[in-house]
């Protein structure tokens, strides 16, 4: 992790936070070591993972490890979309010790849709919207007590959600 | 200009259940207009809500999130009438922040 990515990421955040902390990274008396405090407090937006083409590259860039398929995991899902646009896509997990939730949609352009940072006493569970731009298996990743656990379901899809 | 954060956040004393939706176009880049131009990626980055000084959710997005995203979950503790703070930003670095009572 380069300095330019913390600043990055603390901006982002003291945006956050309000603009008075705006005006002092503007002004540029916030000490570095306060902005790495922040950036390290806070989670980082994970750029790169959104940026990824392939399941396995999302799960790489984002968790550095492999997913194991559990039934512990259930999604949500509808069968056939008929707005690829809008699809409702939801997860609730028995497993103990949720950190984050993520879905990804395969065939999408960039296949991470949504990354969802679960801290200790907050659900396991999460709803959401999400576009498909066509029929694809719908992935969610469970992270749980530092192990990654997925389900995956596939979602045909009558009118993509893409444009063209 | 009124907010584009609409959140319902509700307690049964011991959970309280949030619902949020947001106004925003979500474009994700890969979308072209009626002229065959492509629009630009415009998204919410980062959701963020918070209860009581503390971080309660975090939502990183992609541009893969539909338009005008809906986001519902459920935190423990949580009273009602307490405040819950619900910040976004996205690409282009627009914020927008609301505060909320719990019901």
């Amino acid at each position: 992790m380069n300095t330019m990515e913390n600043d990055f990421s603390a901006t982002r955040r003291l945006i956050l936070k309000g603009a008075g902390a705006l005006t002092l990274i503007g002004l540029g008396i916030v000490p570095l070591d306060v902005t790495k405090a922040l950036a390290a407090a806070n989670d980082k937006y994970p750029e790169e993972a959104f940026k990824q083409k392939s399941d396995a590259d999302v799960i790489k860039t984002l968790y550095g490890k492999t997913a194991e398929p559990s039934e512990k995991v259930k999604m949500d899902a509808p069968e056939i979309a008929e707005n690829g646009a809008v699809v409702p896509v939801s997860v609730t997990t028995t497993l103990a010790d949720v950190t984050s939730i993520a879905f990804l949609v395969s065939e999408n352009p960039n296949v991470l849709i949504a990354k969802y940072n679960i801290p200790a006493g907050t659900l396991p569970s999460v709803a959401n919207r999400i576009k498909m731009a066509k029929t694809s298996n719908v992935t969610v990743l469970v992270e749980a007590g530092g192990k990654l656990y997925s389900a995956a379901k596939e979602v045909k899809v009558t009118v993509g959600g893409c444009g063209g | 200009m009124a907010s584009t954060i609409r959140v319902r956040a509700s307690s049964n004393g011991d959970i309280t259940e949030v619902q949020a939706l947001i106004q925003h176009p979500m474009d994700s880049g890969f979308v072209k207009n009626a002229k065959g131009e492509i629009i630009p990626p415009h998204f919410i980055q980062q959701l963020t809500f918070e209860h009581d000084g503390k971080n309660v959710f975090t939502a990183d997005w992609g541009g893969g999130v539909s338009k005008d995203p809906y986001v519902k979950f459920a935190f423990k503790g949580g009273k009602k009438g307490d405040e819950l703070k619900i910040s976004w930003v996205d690409n282009k670095g627009a914020t927008d922040t609301t505060t909320a009572k719990i019901q």
